[in-house]
This record gives structure tokens, C-alpha cells and sequence, in this order.
């Protein structure tokens, strides 16, 4: 009795924590003018920019990521756990240092710079920069979960497929795939949700200018210089856009979106 | 007497902080409307000038963009970096570009066709000096002191600077004032009284501020 009470407190605070500064947020939001800030075009803008950059570096993500998250959790080479660490670390990068880090790879005065130059290509300030940034930060998220969900499949059926006459293709499309998807839908999830908040990185590579690289965390972070009102009616459209796409997605898919549960 | 603490960020940024109820002492801002908004808000009591500044077109060393006179600002393809125009050095630089634009010698287009250039608006200006230092943008508009103070990003690449003719120049007015919450009210007063007199003067002259006094130079 006393530690199912004593569960329920952990949770309770635990959820009041996560939660309550976002219902401090929404509770300020002014919603006399939010109409009319929802039109400004630098909201449109940004909303615009946040919701396509995001989508295409999930497809990015996904694309890159999912062959690696693969190949870490089934197969065996010299050096996996050299390149799993790395991999994994952009995650614990400041995004600042990650931005400043993309700068010195892909700028003008990069490593890639000059040979990128040469083929007429230009990524920083570009939504190509955006791009980058956002899946630079995220991906080890998408990836990281992507492994555990491969990873987490039981060796068993797949062998007992291979012993019915399956070959790897086979294997892998009618029987890992699916059984991994929920938890590649929740790292996909995590990823999409990285990418949304990115800021540092973004900022820095990417630079802020409305309409070709303001994404809603830039505009948010640049409305706080105007006045705070504007900054918590686009914290909150952020924040209600965000839930209405996550809601959308798990409709849609019909799963939860935790990894490995069933 | 305890040794000051200094909280560094954008005017706006400081206000948004103090009208959230942040405890200070003494505020220092980089523009008029900033301070204005503080005494409207009822934070400060009596601000003062403090200095002025004045601005100046910054480039890589290497110029990448073969920028020599400031009409080439508008030449198209070139990379500028500014600040946004909320911060105050942002809003100088436009009104800047529309004393240029109204000279014959730059002519009306001047200004939008550098504006068109502008690839990022940096919500800080020391930003935009590291972007120019990286050599990632083909020239900047700071102040005169973020010109030649000593920067994070010096070691990689240093600047060249492009002055901007005085007719054309803004002078930014630095204010200062104590505030009415203030908890070391005695010190903040005794900090403002010793800025605005001579060796204060003195000591922002060395960083390249212009004096408070009555008639600003650019």
C-alpha cells in the first residue's frame, strides 16, 4: 500500500516537473491578439521553415541512419564500439560547439570549403545549413533508438526464417522490419522532435534570417529582444503545433511510439 | 566594498530580464528607447548619458569580398552579416543605410541593394564580428569599440575596418541609471558618479567610446 502511494508521489512529482513549466507558459500567453499574430508573416515564416526542415532532415536521418542502426545491431566489424562513441557524439556536444563545429567543416573557410566552392556549392546561411544542423544534432537520437529496436528483435526468428529457406532481404523486410518498426517510429519521433528545438547550431551555421533560415526557435529567440508577449504567442504555437503533429502520428500509425513495448 | 558583478547580454534581453523581476543595481543600456522603456516601466530612477559610440564597417583581413569603398556593400553576391533590427546596433546600422541611400554619391538603391546582401541578422553584435572574423561573411557593421577590442575568435582571423563618412555615421548614446530596486543603492551611485566623471571618461576613452559630453563627436 505504502509504496504504491509511494510510486504514485515519485510519478506525480515527477510529471508535475516536466509539465508544469509549459502550463506556466501557455497560462501567460496573451489570447486576445493570437489571431492576429498567427498571420504576421514571421510566424508563417517560421512555422513554415521549422515544419519542412524538420521533415527533410528526418527523411535524412532515416535514410543514413537507418543502415548504420542496422549494421551496428546485427553485424559484427573491427571498430563497432569506436564507431558507435562516435556516433553518439553529437549528442553530448553543446550546440553552440556543434554549430561552430559545421561552421569549420562546411564553410566558406572549411575543410570542405574550398572543394565545395569549386563546385559551385554554398551551404552556410542556406537552408541547406539549416538541413545539416538539425540532422547533425539529431540523428544519434534517431540512430541510437533505430540500434536498440534492431537490436531488440529475437535472434531466434530470425534464424528459424533463414532455416525455412529466407534469404537476408527477405528476412529483413518480412520479418526484423516489422517487428522494429514501433521502435524506429520512436526514435523517428525523437529525432523530428530534436530537429524541431534546435537552436545553437542552427543559429550559428545556419544564421537567422526571416524566411530562409528563421525557424521557430530563432524567431522565438529573436522575439524575446521585441517584446515578450510576441515570444510566448510563438512559444506557445510551437509548442501546440508540435502536439497536434505527435497526436497526428500516433492516429495514424495505430502504436505507441515507445521503443521495445508492445 | 564587495567586487561588482557584471551581467553581459543585449539591451533588450536586460530589460526583459529586470521587468521579470531580476534584482540588480545599476542598468546600462545601448540606446534610448531601451532606457526610455525602463523609466516607463517604472525601473530606473534618473538615467544619464554615459557614452557614445559610433559605428564601422568591418572585414575579414583577407578580404574575400574585394570590398574596398563602402558603395561595393551593394554590389550583388556579396556576404553581410548585421544585427537584427531589434538589437539597438541593428537599428543604428538602418538608419546608417538611409543617410547613405539619401547621399547622391550612393544614390536611393544603395540601401536596399545592401540589405539584399544580408545573409544573417545576429541577435548579438559580437556575433556578427565572429562571422566576419571566421572569414564565413564578406563584411559586417559593429561598433567602433567591438572593432578593436580584443575577441574570442582574434587568433583565427583578424579585420580590417572601413570607416563610414561622419555625415553619414549614427552616434549611439550609451545611458546609465541606478535602479529603484537597487540593494547596494550607495555603491551603484558611487559606480555611476565615478563613471561619468573624468577618470570613467577616461578609461571608455581608451576602448574607443566617445565622451558623454554635450556635443557628440561621431
Amino acid at each position: 500500500m505504502i509504496r504504491r502511494l509511494g510510486l504514485a508521489l515519485v510519478c506525480a512529482v515527477t510529471v508535475g516537473f516536466l509539465s508544469g513549466p509549459l502550463v506556466a507558459l501557455l497560462l501567460r500567453v496573451p489570447l486576445a491578439d493570437l489571431a492576429r499574430r498567427l498571420a504576421d508573416p514571421i510566424v508563417v515564416n517560421a512555422l513554415r521553415l521549422s515544419l519542412i526542415s524538420t521533415v527533410v532532415s528526418l527523411l535524412l536521418m532515416m535514410a543514413f541512419g537507418t543502415p548504420l542502426a542496422y549494421a551496428l545491431a546485427r553485424r559484427r566489424f573491427p571498430g563497432k564500439w569506436l564507431v558507435e562513441g562516435l556516433v553518439e557524439l553529437p549528442i553530448i556536444l553543446p550546440p553552440a560547439v556543434a554549430g561552430v563545429a559545421l561552421l569549420f567543416t562546411f564553410g566558406r573557410r572549411g575543410l570542405l570549403g574550398p572543394a565545395l566552392a569549386a563546385v559551385g556549392v554554398d551551404i552556410a546561411f542556406s537552408f541547406a545549413a539549416v538541413v545539416l544542423a538539425q540532422t547533425f544534432v539529431a540523428a544519434p537520437f534517431y540512430i541510437k533508438a533505430a540500434r536498440i529496436s534492431f537490436a531488440d528483435v529475437p535472434e531466434e526468428l530470425l534464424q528459424a526464417a533463414a532455416t525455412e529457406g529466407a534469404g537476408d532481404g527477405q528476412v529483413f523486410r518480412h520479418i526484423l522490419a516489422p517487428l522494429a518498426l514501433p521502435g524506429l517510429l520512436g526514435g523517428a519521433v525523437l529525432g523530428w522532435a530534436r530537429a524541431l528545438g534546435e537552436f545553437g547550431a542552427t543559429i550559428l551555421f545556419a544564421g537567422n534570417f526571416p524566411g530562409r533560415t528563421q525557424t521557430m526557435p530563432l524567431a522565438i529567440y529573436l522575439a524575446l529582444e521585441t517584446d515578450l508577449d510576441t515570444t510566448l504567442v510563438l512559444a506557445a504555437i510551437l509548442v501546440s503545433t508540435s502536439f497536434v503533429f505527435l497526436l497526428a502520428f500516433k492516429l495514424l500509425t495505430g502504436r505507441t511510439v515507445d521503443a521495445g513495448m508492445a | 566594498t564587495p567586487p561588482a558583478q557584471f551581467n553581459f547580454a543585449g539591451s533588450q534581453a536586460l530589460l526583459a530580464q529586470l521587468k521579470q523581476g531580476a534584482s540588480a543595481d545599476l542598468f546600462i543600456t545601448a540606446d534610448a528607447p531601451t532606457m526610455d522603456a525602463a523609466r516607463t516601466a517604472g525601473l530606473v530612477l534618473s538615467p544619464q548619458v554615459l557614452a557614445r559610440n559610433s559605428l564601422v564597417v568591418v572585414l575579414p583581413s583577407s578580404n574575400p569580398g574585394g570590398v574596398r569603398t563602402l558603395a561595393d556593400l551593394a554590389r550583388p553576391g556579396l556576404k553581410i552579416v548585421l544585427a537584427a533590427p531589434a538589437v539597438p546596433v541593428g537599428s543604428y546600422t538602418l538608419q546608417v543605410l538611409d543617410k547613405l541611400a539619401a547621399d547622391a554619391a550612393y544614390g536611393p538603391g544603395f540601401k536596399a541593394g545592401v540589405l539584399a546582401n544580408v545573409v544573417s541578422q545576429e541577435e548579438n553584435v559580437r556575433r556578427v564580428l565572429t562571422k566576419v572574423q571566421l572569414g564565413e561573411a564578406d563584411a559586417g557593421i559593429v561598433y567602433r569599440t567591438d572593432a578593436r577590442a580584443p575577441t574570442a575568435a582574434g587568433g583565427t582571423q583578424t579585420i580590417t575596418i572601413l570607416d563610414i563618412p561622419p555625415a553619414a555615421n549614427v552616434t549611439a548614446v550609451y545611458y546609465i541609471a541606478v535602479l529603484k530596486g537597487a540593494v547596494a543603492l550607495q555603491a551603484a551611485s558611487a559606480f555611476q558618479t565615478y563613471a561619468l566623471g573624468p577618470d570613467g571618461q577616461a578609461a571608455l576613452g581608451r576602448f574607443g567610446f566617445l565622451p558623454a559630453g554635450p556635443t557628440p563627436t561621431p
